[in-house]
Formats: C-alpha cells, sequence, structure tokens
C-alpha cells in the first residue's frame, strides 16, 4: 500500500536543533506537513486538536515524558490508532519494553540516521 | 560527619572529664585520660577541618559558577548547530538548480551534517545529567553542615518520569540493532 506522504506529522522533542534535524529529513522524504510540539502536554492539545497521521516523539522532555504522552494517546479513543515512534536517547532494555507495552508502534535510538528514520516510518505507516 | 553542636558538646564533655580528675590517677584513669586527650584533638582536627573546606564557597561559589558555565556550553552548541543547519538548508536550496548526480551527492552530504548535528541532543542531554548531579552535590553538602539530614529525592511521579535518564555510556546503552530484535520479541 503506498504511504500518503501528505498526512500530517507531529514531531516532539524539547531540543529545537532536534526538532529541525527530524522535519528537513522528514522534508527529504516528501512529509511537508510538518508540526511541532516541545513537550507531552503541548503534543497531546495539538492532537486532540488537529488530525495526525504520525506521531514522532522523544521520551526525556517536561512536564509531561513521551512515554506518558504515549500512555495518552493509546488512552484515548479518537487518537488510539495513530502510529507513535518514539526516537529517545533512553537506550535501557527496560524503557524499550515499558514502550512497547505501552503500545509504541516502533523505537528508535539516537543518535539515528536517515536511513533508519526512513525505515521505522515505512514499516510503521505500511502496518498503519 | 557529627554536627557542629554536637562536636561542641563532645569538646565541652572531654575538658568536663578532664577538670574533674585530680591527685594520684591510676593506671586505667590514665589510660581514660590519655583517650579523652586523643578524643580532644581529633575534635578539634575535625572543626579545622571543616573550617578549612570552605563549604560556603563550594555552596554559593563554585558550583552555581560550574552549572552556569555547562549551561553556558549547551547554549553555544545550539547556536553554533542552528548556524550549521541554516547553511545546510540554504545549500538544499540550490538542488535544483544544479545537475541531477551532483544534487544527489550533495543531498546525501547534507543529509550526514543533519544526522551529525543531533550530538547536540545527545551533549546536552549529558550536561543536564552532570548538572543535575552538581545540584544533588550542593544539596547534600548544605545538608550535612547545617546538621540536618538529606532531603530524599521525591518519588518520579510517572513511569515515564522515572525511566528517564538520558544517554547511557558508550557500552552501556543498547543498539538500534538489539532494539529492534526486542521489539520483534515482544511482538
Amino acid at each position: 500500500m503506498p504511504i500518503d506522504k501528505s498526512m500530517n506529522v507531529l514531531i516532539v522533542d524539547d531540543y529545537k536543533t532536534m526538532l529541525r534535524i527530524i522535519r528537513n529529513l522528514l522534508k527529504q522524504l516528501d512529509f511537508d506537513n510538518v508540526d511541532e510540539a516541545t513537550d507531552g502536554a503541548e503534543a497531546l492539545a495539538k492532537l486532540r486538536a488537529g488530525n495526525f497521521g504520525l506521531v514522532i516523539s522523544d521520551w526525556n522532555m517536561e512536564p509531561m515524558t513521551g512515554l506518558d504522552l504515549l500512555k495518552e494517546v493509546r488512552a484515548d479513543p479518537r487518537l488510539k490508532d495513530t502510529p507513535f515512534i518514539m526516537v529517545t536517547a533512553e537506550s535501557k532494555t527496560e524503557n524499550v519494553v515499558a514502550a512497547k507495552q505501552a503500545g509504541v508502534s516502533n523505537y528508535i535510538v539516537k543518535p539515528f540516521n536517515a536511513e533508519t528514520l526512513r525505515d521505522k516510518i515505512e514499516k510503521v505507516l505500511a502496518h498503519g | 560527619m557529627a554536627e557542629p553542636d554536637q562536636e561542641d558538646r563532645i569538646e565541652q564533655a572531654v575538658r568536663a572529664v578532664l577538670g574533674s580528675l585530680s591527685g594520684d590517677l591510676t593506671l586505667r584513669e590514665a589510660a581514660l585520660l590519655a583517650e579523652l586527650h586523643e578524643l580532644g584533638r581529633t575534635v578539634a582536627r575535625a572543626k579545622a577541618e571543616i573550617a578549612a573546606l570552605q563549604v560556603d564557597d563550594i555552596t554559593g561559589c563554585h558550583i552555581p559558577a560550574a552549572t552556569d558555565e555547562l549551561d553556558a556550553i549547551v547554549g553555544h552548541t545550539a547556536e553554533a548547530t542552528h548556524i550549521i543547519l541554516d547553511a545546510c538548508e540554504r545549500i538544499e536550496a540550490l538542488q535544483p538548480r544544479i545537475g541531477k548526480r551532483a544534487a544527489a551527492v550533495l543531498g546525501a552530504e547534507v543529509t550526514r551534517i543533519y544526522e551529525a548535528c543531533s550530538f547536540q541532543d545527545i551533549t546536552g542531554q549529558r550536561i543536564a545529567k552532570v548538572v543535575a548531579a552538581l545540584k544533588a552535590i550542593e544539596q547534600r553538602i548544605a545538608a550535612a553542615t547545617e546538621g540536618r539530614a538529606p532531603t530524599p529525592d521525591a518519588p518520579a511521579e510517572t513511569e515515564g518520569r522515572r525511566l528517564a535518564e538520558g544517554p547511557q555510556l558508550p557500552g552501556a546503552a543498547v543498539s538500534q540493532e538489539e532494539i529492534d530484535r526486542l521489539l520483534a520479541g515482544l511482538a
């Protein structure tokens, strides 16, 4: 099934440089409709107000972490099926297991390369 | 470490005992006297060492200065990274105006720069961990010198916060390949 690259993508990270890097990498992959949030609470508000086909989120943010955002998304009847990729420096097995149990679609550890991002997005959206 | 008031009380007690001893001393009393002299000297030495530490300098000056310097490093690297990203975006904008093969090479190299620029996020998170450690040291020193028990860290209110530790040291982190295998196994 071809991937709809006109979908809205929400990227969530408290580092502005990281938001910019991911936005530029998404642009190279032809995803042009990208919005940003700098923590889980802001992201949740945007997700509830908008129509997003993919969330790419960091973990370690204040006040709401990426894992807590993921749990909120999966608990929301309207948002629960939104593909959710965690992109984070949290690289312990415990974190990966917790994210999986919370319903993460895929997990990318920082630092990552563009090829990994493309591969995970394609896999997640192909199964979406 | 004994609290300052406690040290004063020990010193006073030693002096009181020494003052109460008079006349011929038995061997046992003489040994006790020697012990008390040594205890008095230890207390005096401890007080001098604490004074020499200049704890106020550590908590009031050195640690805040160190955290300010680390915050400045994060600020400088963020600024530099944005300048690099500005340049990359301008270079990318040239792609339609050059040959297809050259544009592909240019695109690939710009992508490598984007990937490398994620260092700012990783180093920023590592520095944040150092700042947190310094602040914890500052609080413990302050607690020790004020003669109170250190305040225990507040428990993390969510699982996400509890598990948020930032980047692991090289060698301790799980690789992307291991994560992929783990996710496949949990599916």
